[in-house]
This record gives C-alpha cells, structure tokens and sequence, in this order.
C-alpha cells in the first residue's frame, strides 16, 4: 500500500472565529483522521521515533492499537510512560522531538504522533468523563516523598513514584495545581478541564496534593527531612521574570508575560468582573519576545479585545524560538510581527499609563554564545509606536525562595539549582530537583523527562538507604 | 481552608479577623503577610500578618474595606471559612536591639505595625509609638500599641482625639527635643510613609517602611509588585516588603497602585 506523503490535517478553528473566543483551538482529530493518520505509521522495528521522546512513550505500539481501533488501549500504553497525555499531545514540541526521528520526515511529512496522542488520550477523557478514576491505596509502611510544586515535572514525578509503591505527597503554591498547565498556557491552547482531568488522574494513584502549601516559608526543605519524608523533589518552575531594564517599565499597563496570562488564565481576569481579577484590556498591545510565552500572551491579548498586537523581537523568525505552529497561528489571527526592533523605551502619559514604545531597528551581526546572529542597534533608526499596554516576555530567573532557605542546596549564578547529572541529585542530601528550575526556561516534556529520571534515581537512593 | 474564630469591627470599614491557620503561624514573624482569596471566583490579595499566635495556631487579620474582595470579606462573619490562605510571606522585619526605636502606624497601618514594635520592646528596644488617623473614630488599637510602647503618641487629622495633626509632626517634635532616633520604622498610607521618610532623610535617620502594592501570586513570579529601590527593581514579595524608605520611589509607587482604579469601580 502506498503510503501517503503528508500528514492529515488536523481541523482548527477559523482564525476569524477564533480569535475572539477563548475556546481550544485544535480540534482534534474524528476517528476517520486518526485511522487514517495512523495507517502511515510503518512499524518500525528499531523506532527512532521513541529515542526522540524524553519519556519513552511505546510510539509505534499505541499507534498499533489506534490501528487495531483499540483506542483505549492507546491511551493506556501512552500512560505507561506518560501520565499527562492529553496535555502533552496539545503542547509537546513533536516536530523536535519524536517526529523529528520518524523515517518518514526524510522523504515527506512524519507521522503526525502528537495529533493521535492527543485523539487517544481526548478518547479516554469522553469514556471515563464523570466517573470517578479508581483509588490506588499505597502501603502503610510506604517511605514518604515530598515533591515541591505540581507542574509537569512534579505530577510526572509523583504518578512515577506512586506506581513504585512511595507515598507521595505534593506541595503546591498556588490554590491549583498544574503550575504551568494553569497558571501559563492559555485555555485556547490546552483547556484548563483537561489539566483538572489529569491531576486528578495522577492523585488517583495514590498520590496527596496540598495547595497553599509554599514551601520555603511555611516549611524549610529541612522540615520536611525532619519529618519523615525520606526524599524531596524540588520542581518550583520558573521564577522572577526578566525585564529589560529600559526606562518606562513600572509604567501602569507594563506587565511581565507571567503577570498577564496568570491573572488571564489561573485568575480568569478574562471572565472579569465574573471573577474578580482585573487585567487591562488594552487596544494596542505590544508583546515584547519570540518565545512560546510571546505567542502566548499576543493571543491572549488579542481575545480580550485589543485592536492590534505587535509582537516586537529582536532578531529574525529565522532565530524565533517559539514553535512553528504557534508563530502560524499567531500570525493567522493577526498579529503584527515587528522583527529586527528592540524597545529602548516605554512612553507614559502624565498619569503614568502608557502611551507608547520607543523602539530601535536592529541588523544581524555574528553569531553570539547561543550560535544565533547577534542583533545589533542601526544607529539613528529609532521610532516610536503608539501602544497601551506592554507585555514583556523575554524569560525568567529562579525563584529564590527554596535556595535562600536551604543553604546546602547548591545554585549556579544564575540561581538555578545545580544537579550532579541527568539523576537530578542536588548537593544535598536526599534532595532531587528537575525542571525549569533547574534548566532554566524550557519546555513541558523536558521538565517531564527530568521528572522521570529522578523517580528512577530516588527509588534507587530509597532502596540502597 | 481557614475558619473565622473571632471578628471585631474595629471602625465601620476596618474589621478584624482571627483565623485558624496552623501551620502558618507556626512560622510567621512580624513584617511577614499572606496572601488570600475569599471564594473560588476571587482575587488574591496580600495581607499583612497583624498578629499571630503559635500556642492557638490563629492570625489575626485587619481589613479595611476598599476594594471588591475586601468589601467580600468584611461581609464573613465568625464561623465563616476563608477557602484559601498562603503563607508566611515576605521577609520578616529585621528587627534587633538598637536603641530608641519609632515605630510609626497610620490608618490601617497601625495592624501591621503591632507585632513588630512588640518584638522590639521584648529585644529590649526603647519604642516610642506614634498612631495617627484622620479621624477619631476610625483610629483603633490605642490600648494594644500602649501595652507594647514605651511611649505612646495618639494624632487625629482633625483633631477629633490626641493631637491635632500629622504623625510627622510629632516625629519633628521627638528629633527636635535631641533624642537620638536610632530608626524608625513607618508603615501606612504611602503619602505618609514618604513624608516620614523625607522628613528623615534631611537628619539622616535609618527608616524603614512596610510596602503593600498590587501582587498576585507572592512568590516571585509575577512582577506586579515591582517597585524601585535605589535604581534596582525589587519585588515587594520576596525582596519586601520591607526597604529602607530613602531609596524607594515612592512616586512610582504611588502611581502603580491606581493601576485598577477603572476596573474597581466596574467590579
């Protein structure tokens, strides 16, 4: 049977449509697509694919069972490596990761492994909707385990230990979990029911999540040695958000990308005055940023009514990290990609609202320590554009509230937490760490992928103790 | 989930709140605060700890009503559960032995201004208190901040009780009888705290204030709370939210807190 060279389409929402409303955008595939889709998948007896994902999902064995229309057995050998698969088909950089391996790329498209992850996982979700996921009891006389912070890397973590039979417990800062999956992502990109779903599936094996709990002040990572957790994974995520130090930024309308899409997404500032959270429903927005966050918050704000976003970056779209289908759908829905242009200034009214951004062209020189051309000032090429509210999201530090109270825990300059290898082993004993904090900013399976390796190596520590 | 063990109206819009919560005052110290949400739909507002007790596992929490969540929460009554509570945040106050100490609370500010001029009384500090308000009857806990004070100056605005006035000029008074200050400590509205720290500034005795700008999360992450220290942006929630008054811009400050002026009227 030939196989066909490109991927099946996945129907998304029409950019007119879309962009006014906060609902997903991906649909999903039907049931027809993702046969379809699964077809091309050739079995490959050695798969590269599955050296391409950072949590070893069985790529070729769950697509088998797509095959054999057995979708519930899909979602569950994607659970065997991955209890998040409902979010990690919607946000997973496949086209770098998994899809990047397939031997299909190399003469058409791969197969498109993240749109039928996510039709597996979405296929239990619509099965089991409204029942309540079965209880996993772990043994009494479990070691106990205290995961700091409940984002990726933290549930990957806790549902890896919680198989193992460790009595897991997470703290979280925030009233939700999720970290990132809530607080960051926006509902149109990866549906907040659909995290809530997932969580709950990871407290079902047997795992305890106490919100509220920051840990750092209401208990050191001592206190929590002290009292009977034999291990600490430390998984805070990203930290204190950059800004670019330029004059103007404590201007009212200026926010950290972090700031905007936390009061949007975790406050829900976009049901206002629903729920009680503001946020600035600006006219002209200009996000500053290439990332995937940028894409983020220039969508957000173009949902809550903004007339333009620009969305100003330094360099070329040849250098832009953010991922390949989050530029396009940025860039379908309107937003007004300014490259080359960095803000030297933001302009405020007498009030001190903003009213505008200085900015200045830029040219690429040679490449700088990333390997990407460095961006440099055009002299005399400075102009300005009127805006309302600026967005800046150009990355975060570490957050310091863990490190400033376990002095044994070893940081690099930068604050992040240093680990001995891939085990995620910290200069103390006992304690693992993973993630952003960590990594510095990076992606959901990255953290995921530390997540795991550190399970294995704290099962490993427990069990020599 | 934190229940309401007692609530007292301290003036028709400042009510007091004690509320279990363990673990958190287990850990808290003076100049520390939390950050709560009074129902699913809420905001996530920071308030600063005005007491706590670790024998009882309580804080106590005073509100003025200004906005829409404490205008919410000024509606719970004893009984009542606040859904959601975190902290200790905010580094404590960095209080020692140092000599004369001022401790300055104006309005709302005389809450959180308590427990530290406590602290300093028990390190064997000498407190003199100055408590202001603009009038009479909203002016509270005269009684608790003499207990802790060595010397207690009570100012109304209007002159309705105490002295006619502002708490800077009984601060004026204090430097010019040449009592050596060796700091002073000011929390209140951030008009005050700036005019008792220009006041300072010119004879040069170390203050500190108290800040308490727009947060959401309290952990770092937002940035919302940024305000400029000596040229460096700092983060009330984990750098604060105490400074040193004469080099924070106040100005800036006092700008950043009308972000939402528009919003709270719609809410």
């Amino acid at each position: 049977m030939e196989i066909k060279k490109t991927q099946q389409d996945m129907p998304r929402q029409k950019p007119e449509e879309r962009k006014k409303n906060f609902n997903e955008v991906a649909l999903g595939y039907t049931e027809d697509m993702a046969l379809s889709e699964a077809a091309r998948c050739i079995q490959c007896k050695k798969p590269l694919c599955v050296d391409g994902c950072p949590v070893e999902i069985d790529i070729p064995g769950f697509i088998q069972l797509i095959k054999d229309k057995d979708y519930m057995g899909a979602a569950l050998k994607i659970k065997e490596k991955n209890c998040l698969p409902a979010v990690c088909g919607r946000v997973c950089p496949q086209e770098d990761q998994c899809e990047l391996k397939c031997v299909l790329g190399i003469k058409g498209e791969s197969v498109s492994i993240g749109r039928l992850e996510r039709f597996a996982a979405d296929f239990e979700i619509e099965q089991t909707k409204g029942t309540p996921f079965k209880r996993h009891a772990i043994s009494s006389g479990a070691k106990k385990i205290a995961i700091v912070g409940s984002g990726p890397s933290g549930l990957t973590v806790a549902a890896e230990l919680a198989h193992l039979d460790y009595k897991v417990t997470i703290f979280e800062a925030f009233h939700k979990a999720g970290g990132v999956l809530v607080y960051g992502i926006p509902e149109f990109r990866l549906p907040k029911s659909i995290v809530e779903r997932e969580v709950e599936y990871v407290k079902s094996l047997g795992v305890e999540l106490k919100t509220n709990w920051i840990i750092g002040k209401i208990k050191t990572i001592d206190d929590l040695l002290d009292n009977g957790f034999a291990a600490v994974y430390v998984c805070t995520g990203a930290g204190l958000p950059y800004f670019m130090e330029i004059p103007g930024e404590n201007s009212i309308g200026v926010y950290s990308a972090n700031e905007f899409l936390t009061r949007s997404n975790l406050m829900k500032a976009y049901k206002f005055p629903e729920y009680d959270t503001p946020i600035k429903h600006g006219k002209k927005i200009a996000v500053i940023g290439g990332g995937n966050v940028a894409m983020d918050a220039s969508r957000t704000a173009l949902r809550l009514g903004a007339d333009n976003v620009y969305l100003i970056y330094r360099r070329s779209m040849e250098e832009m990290p953010a991922r390949e289908e989050e530029i396009e759908n940025a860039q379908e829905e309107g937003i007004d990609f300014r490259l080359l242009t960095n803000p030297i200034e933001i302009l405020a009214d007498e009030k001190g609202k903003v009213r505008g951004i200085k900015c200045i062209k830029m040219e690429l020189g040679e490449p700088d320590d990333s390997g990407r051309r460095r961006p440099v000032p055009i002299d005399g090429s400075e102009f300005e554009v009127e805006v309302d509210t600026v967005i800046m999201s150009i990355g975060n530090g570490a957050n310091p509230l863990i490190s400033s109270t376990t002095p044994d825990l070893d940081t690099n300059k930068w604050g992040n937490i240093i680990t001995k290898d891939e085990s995620g082993q910290t200069s103390k004993k006992g304690v693992f760490a993973g993630g952003d904090i960590v990594t510095g900013g990076a992606t959901v399976i990255l953290a995921m992928g530390a997540g795991k390796k550190a399970a294995e190596a704290i099962d490993k520590y427990l069990s020599c103790e | 989930m934190s229940k309401i063990l007692k609530k007292e109206v301290l003036s028709p819009d400042v009510k007091l709140f004690v509320v279990e919560a363990k673990e958190i005052a287990k850990k808290a110290e003076p100049g520390q605060f939390i950050i709560l949400m009074v129902s699913e739909e809420g905001e996530r507002i920071p308030l600063t700890i005005a007491d706590f007790s670790r024998d009882d596992g309580t804080l106590t929490l005073v509100v003025q009503e200004v906005g829409v969540t404490t205008k919410k929460m000024g509606k719970l009554e004893e009984g009542d559960d606040i859904p959601y509570i975190v902290g200790p945040l905010g580094k404590p106050s960095d209080v020692v032995k140092r000599g004369l100490i001022v401790c300055i609370g104006g309005g709302i500010g005389i809450a959180p201004i308590y427990p530290i001029a406590r602290k300093l009384k028990e390190l064997g500090n000498e407190v003199i208190s100055i408590i202001g308000a603009r009038t009479k009857d909203i002016l509270f806990w005269e009684e608790k901040m003499g207990e802790v004070s060595s010397e207690l100056i009570v100012t109304t605005d209007d002159g309705s009780y105490g002295k006619k006035g502002f708490v800077t000029q009984v601060l004026q008074g204090i430097i010019d009888s040449g009592r050596e200050i060796s700091e002073v400590m000011a929390i209140g509205p951030v008009p005050m705290m700036k005019a008792v720290s220009d006041l300072t500034k010119t004879y040069g005795i170390k203050t500190v204030v108290s800040l308490n700008p727009i947060m959401v999360d309290g952990t770092g992450m937002c940035g919302g709370c940024r305000v400029d220290v000596d040229g460096e942006k700092k983060f009330c929630c984990v750098d604060g939210p105490e400074f040193d008054a004469h080099y924070v811009d106040f100005e800036g400050l006092i700008q950043r807190q009308q972000a939402y002026k528009e919003e709270e009227q719609q809410g």
